[in-house]
């Protein structure tokens, strides 16, 4: 078993998705959102998945999919 | 020792122990160093702070390390040079230049990782790690050199050959990463949590953060103990940002200084200003952006500590700037030409933010202002190489020379 803790960034019509109850029921995954803030156009939620490390791979590709942003929630590490 | 006391979560204010965590197991917010202040309290004094190292660790009573494990190569202590000429030409009465591209690695991330890597080394690692195009790799490269640590430097495969230069100097490990920016991101989060290593931006983020706290520190004790009305900083992830005016607020708390209120005004680059777009739609909701600017060492399309930046903005009354690449390298040109300063990218964005900010009121022209120089110009010296002074060709003669200096419109009046 594997944990993940990432960042959904929606913007546009991925907002009006019910994006994280269909990867819950597509994968097997568990969600747990933590935090979250969503408006008409725009919205973040921060979540953590478990579930088999290559089944969150599969979960997480298949979300990025539908038009939603993932990043680590500790933002961009790559710095200059 | 040390008077950090605890890690708590920005956001819902729980506490852990000192130990490499980065966001809170609650809430998943960031997690900050907290201290002892009435044990700083009794111990600080201006006295005992200029009687310390002229470095980062003369405030060392105000740092998340113990004396016995620090990692020194003699940060900090960097000149705040008075900017008269850049000052007249900006039509100010009172600017002043931190200039950190006078630190060893030549960038301000000296100060960071010189935290990072001490507090790594009294947490017992062995391991500094990092995902960097340049600053940050050069400096964690050099540190654990100094330290006698591993470094192990994660960079996108597409980077330069020239900026791996400043690290692969050091002989760390560095490893080439086959994928976008984003897959680096992703790759260097799951290692922090599978590794026993110190990722200096990852699980031990609280501790690097810490150290961009020390300019605020040099800089009210440069100004003979006080604080500068105005502030203008570069914005990337957004923690220099919120430190600095954190490092005011300290020393204010303290007593150290008087409680002047310091406006904080951001800079970034058009082609990546997430904060400074919220700002402008007066949102704390911040949209991340795929980075296309030359000012790379603020290429951070989703900033970790945007929405304190943003908060620390609105608290100070302060404001937030955008600049074009064009902007960028007249900013760069302007800080050599006045002040004989050589900046990297960010450092012109600093100060094309710094004229814009005047130019749309955000600044009063009048008040002591302190702009922040990051990073050496030689680390981006490809930005400017085409807009800069070119050579006057002559031959080995008098003649030759006296022909052709006659001719160049700007020679003239050169040594008459």
């Amino acid at each position: 078993m594997s944990t993940r803790r990432v960042r959904f960034t929606f913007e546009g019509d991925a907002v009006k998705e019910p994006v994280i109850y269909l990867v819950g029921h597509e994968f097997a995954v568990v969600t747990n959102i933590r935090m979250a803030d969503v408006e008409h156009d725009f919205g973040w939620v921060v979540l953590e998945l478990d579930g088999d490390h290559d089944e969150i791979d599969r979960a997480l590709a298949w979300v990025e999919a539908k038009g939603v942003r993932i990043d680590p929630v500790a933002g961009d590490v790559v710095e200059s | 020792m040390t008077y950090a006391t605890s890690l708590a979560c920005r956001e819902c204010a729980r506490e852990f122990p000192l130990d490499p965590l980065h966001v809170c197991d609650f809430c998943f917010g960031p997690l900050e160093v907290a201290y002892d202040h009435d044990g700083i309290q009794s111990r600080l004094s201006r006295e005992r702070i200029e009687s310390g190292p002229r470095s980062i660790w003369r405030y060392i009573d105000l740092l998340p390390v113990d004396e016995d494990f620090i990692v020194d190569l003699n940060v900090g202590w960097t000149p705040l040079l008075k900017a008269d000429r850049l000052a007249e030409r900006l039509g100010m009465r009172d600017l002043w230049i931190k200039n950190d591209t006078c630190n060893p690695s030549w960038s301000f991330k000296d100060r960071v990782v010189a935290v990072a890597a001490s507090r790594a080394r009294q947490m017992g690692f062995q391991t500094l790690a990092c995902a960097s195009t340049g600053n940050l790799a050069n400096s964690v490269s050099a540190h654990a050199a100094r330290a006698g640590m591993e470094a192990i430097v994660f960079i996108p495969h597409d980077l330069e050959a020239g900026k791996v230069l400043g690290s692969a100097v050091y002989n760390p490990t560095i490893v080439s990463v086959n994928g976008s920016y984003d897959d680096v991101n992703r790759l260097c989060s799951e290692l922090a949590d599978n590794r026993q290593w110190a990722f200096v931006n990852i699980n031990v983020r609280p501790y690097y953060a810490e150290g961009s706290r020390t300019l605020a520190y040099e800089v009210a004790e440069q100004l003979g103990w006080r604080a500068p009305r105005q502030v203008v900083a570069p914005m990337a992830s957004g923690s220099l940002f919120t430190k600095i005016h954190k490092g005011f607020q300290e020393f204010q708390r303290y007593g150290l200084i008087d409680e002047t209120p310091v406006r904080m005004i951001g800079a970034q680059a058009e082609g990546c200003s997430p904060i400074t777009t919220a700002w402008r739609n007066e949102t704390t909701n911040i949209r991340p952006v795929k980075p296309d600017t030359i000012a790379k060492s603020l290429a951070i399309g989703n900033p970790a500590d945007g929405y304190y930046a943003l908060k620390t903005m609105k608290r100070t009354d302060g404001g937030s700037t955008a600049v074009t690449d064009l902007e960028v390298v007249e900013g760069i040109r302007m800080l050599a030409e006045c002040e004989g300063v050589f900046a990297e990218t960010a450092g012109g964005v600093t100060i094309a933010g710094l004229r814009q900010a005047i130019e749309t009121g955000q600044i009063d022209p009048d008040e002591t202002t302190v702009a922040f120089i990051t990073g050496g110009g030689l680390k981006t010296s490809d930005a400017v190489v085409e807009h800069v002074t070119q050579p006057i060709p002559v031959e080995g003669t008098l003649q030759s020379f006296e022909a052709a200096f006659a001719e160049a419109p700007e020679a003239v009046g050169v040594g008459a």
